[in-house]
């Protein structure tokens, strides 16, 4: 493979964050190849979550940068600015509109990627948006959500809410989708489906982060995987080489079964 | 249920046509219900643009403005001093009103938006505060003060004597001829109301208004998803700025006087009430809380001691005078004690305001109908 420094999507170069005394992330450094599948796994409070929040702009870092699309997201951008030059987040707690049907949840992303950060389309109807509401509920369909468009997403389960925030962030085709525990609180039915989805949506040639603690999602989806313990990055690996590092097992596997 | 749902047009279409309807027929629905003179159902329409202009702010993105009788004084002085300068006639009025109090709404809600929740409400009402301070103070040559600004005979009115329009007596509003008096009065208000309800229901029907209740939902999740939640919410807080600026403007419509009291916390409250009472975030709760308050004030304040005695005359002498001194704290001035209680029966038995009370009420007659 040839080490093209533009085949790079994100840089992460020498990321730092305290909290008080807490070093929950040091010195990260990561490179993330354009269309890849890149995991991030370690064991509980590892600061995998506190990493992509850097990524967002929902934390500033101490030091270092992360260069994304020319972009340090870093410094001088808001969260909405990130989304709209194309980063997307399933967040680890699902961050979705309560009280908005799931149709609606899913067509406010859909409307921020077409009319940007702000647009007073007040005399518009929004039943008079039927592109929209139809490409809504076509995600919707994709991942088994359709039968309860008109619900309100504030009723749905834990697995479900997840699902929903999936179809909110893939509606957005971003260039660089961030999953944090895209699958946790799901059934291993759809478990098993969100993993056929992912496969299917790498063709759009859209970048991915992931978070997971189960491994069975983790080895059928990523192309390299980053160990990370106590805010350092301990291994860096194809997902074969990982299985039989030493230090990943002593750290994170302990003796259990891959 | 959804503030936003995905209405039809024949339904939107068929609750406009229903809702003209409703307004324009008031004088005649108005008697039997012992409201029909002109000066109360003119208070049911002014009252009711202002709240359902509180409601496009509080009701649809959840931010709580406790000074938003601010925007009513100013609508207020504009539509007098356009009495004043310009013309008796209450476009111009409408018209400054409009752009005046939209100009107030764009900086006090610039930095009241700063914040949110408690903070933003405290922030709205020290603004309020301080314009209803400084309308009685340092004002004064444009407020008039204490005595509050009066339209005279004597005022230049430069298009109206370009036009040579005469005033005899004291002046009134004067729509081409028309004066904005009694029921003529009042269906300027109406006209008013119908255009205002109809910009509400556009608002609740279109992406615009989804994205505000949206940001009432999950405002972190709405900037994550690319939205600047920060000039949505100024620009409905200027819309419903300039609803409250129009109720004022009307106001001088029918009775030509502007006052400072009007900018009070308590009129900033009662608007509160107003949308609490009828259904938050609701398209016609607000105008019922108002049309509700202004009713019962009307039938309550106007009760005294003398119609009291004359109520109870049938009691013996003792028990009349006890049932009148229990009575009497709840009547006349003291009427806010009794939408006190008013309030508190909806808000504990009806969360949802009167509205629910509606929900509730169809949905148990269609379970008995089946
Ligand atoms: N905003 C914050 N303020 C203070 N401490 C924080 C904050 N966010 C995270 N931490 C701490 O930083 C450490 C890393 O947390 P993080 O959420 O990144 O872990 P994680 O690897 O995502 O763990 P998990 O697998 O449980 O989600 C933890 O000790 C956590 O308590
Ligand atoms: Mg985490």
């Amino acid at each position: 493979m040839s080490d093209n420094d533009d085949s790079y999507i994100l840089e992460i170069i020498g990321v730092n964050k305290t909290f008080g005394g807490l070093k929950a992330l040091s010195n990260i450094n990561l490179k993330v190849k354009e269309g890849s599948t890149h995991a991030i796994i370690g064991p509980n409070g590892a600061g995998k979550s506190t990493l992509l929040n850097t990524c967002i702009a929902k934390l500033v870092p101490d030091s270092g940068s992360i260069i994304f699309a020319g972009r340090d997201l870093a410094h001088g951008i808001t969260p909405h600015g990130i989304n709209q030059i194309g980063v997307s987040r399933v967040f680890q707690t699902p961050e979705i509109f309560p009280k908005l049907s799931l149709l609606h949840n899913v067509m406010i992303p859909a409307f921020a990627k077409r009319d940007g950060f702000f647009r007073f389309n007040l005399f518009k109807w929004l039943r008079d948006e039927k592109k929209l509401k139809d490409e809504a509920m076509s995600y919707l369909d994709n991942l088994g959500l359709s039968d309860s468009a008109e619900v309100h997403a504030g009723s749905l389960s834990r697995g479900d809410k997840r699902r929903l925030e999936l179809a909110m962030c893939l509606i957005q085709h971003p260039k660089l989708l961030l999953l944090d525990e895209p699958t946790a609180g799901m059934a291993r039915h759809d478990t098993n489906r969100t993993i056929e989805l992912l496969k299917d949506i790498r063709e759009d040639g859209m970048t991915r982060i992931i978070i997971e603690h189960d491994m069975h999602v983790v080895f059928s989806l990523a192309d390299r995987i980053s160990v990370l313990a106590q805010g350092a990055i301990i291994a860096e690996d194809e997902p074969e080489a990982i299985k039989g590092h030493p230090g990943v097992r002593e750290a994170y596997l302990g003796s259990a079964e891959i | 249920m959804d503030a936003i749902n995905s209405s039809s047009a024949r339904k939107d279409n068929l609750a406009m046509i229903i809702f003209v309807a409703v307004v324009l027929t008031a004088p005649l629905w108005g008697k039997l219900i012992g409201a029909g003179y002109p000066d109360l159902l003119q208070k049911f329409a002014i009252f009711g643009l202002f709240a359902i202009g509180f409601n496009l702010l509080f009701g649809l993105t959840g931010y709580l403005s406790f000074g938003h009788a601010v925007f009513l004084g100013v609508g207020s002085y504009t539509a007098a001093w356009s009495f004043k300068l310009l013309s008796m006639n209450p476009i111009p009025a409408v018209i400054f009103a409009l752009l005046l109090s939209g100009l107030f709404a764009a900086a006090i809600g610039y930095v009241s938006l700063k914040r949110t929740g408690i903070y933003f409400a405290i922030l709205t009402l020290a603004f309020a505060q301080m314009g209803y301070n400084l309308a009685y103070s340092v004002l004064t040559p444009i407020t008039n003060g204490e005595t509050g600004l009066r339209v005279l005979r004597s005022d230049p009115r430069i298009i109206d004597s370009a036009f040579g329009v005469q005033i005899e007596g004291s002046p009134i509003g004067s729509f081409f001829g028309i004066e904005m008096t009694g029921y003529s009065g009042f269906y300027f208000c109406a006209a008013m109301l119908i255009v205002g309800f109809y910009v509400a229901l556009r608002v609740f029907r279109s992406p615009f208004g989804m994205k505000l209740v949206a940001i009432k939902s999950n405002q972190t999740r709405m900037e994550y998803t690319g939205y600047n939640p920060k000039p949505y919410l100024l620009t409905v807080f200027i819309i419903s700025g300039m609803y409250a600026g129009l109720a004022g403007a009307l106001m001088v419509i029918v009775d030509p006087l502007a006052g400072a009291e009007r900018m009070q916390w308590t009129a900033s409250g009662e608007v509160v009430l107003m949308t609490i009472l009828g259904g938050v975030g609701t398209l016609v709760g607000p105008l019922l809380g108002a049309a509700v308050i202004k009713y019962f004030e009307n039938i309550f304040s106007a009760i005294n001691e003398t119609v009291l005695q004359a109520t109870f005359d049938f009691l013996p002498a003792g028990l009349q005078n006890f049932m009148v001194a229990v009575v009497h704290p709840f009547v006349g001035e003291g009427w806010h004690l009794t939408l006190g209680v008013l309030f508190m029966i909806v808000i504990i038995f009806m969360p949802g305001g009167i509205m629910e009370g509606i929900r509730r009420l169809t949905n148990w007659v269609r379970r008995r109908k089946e």
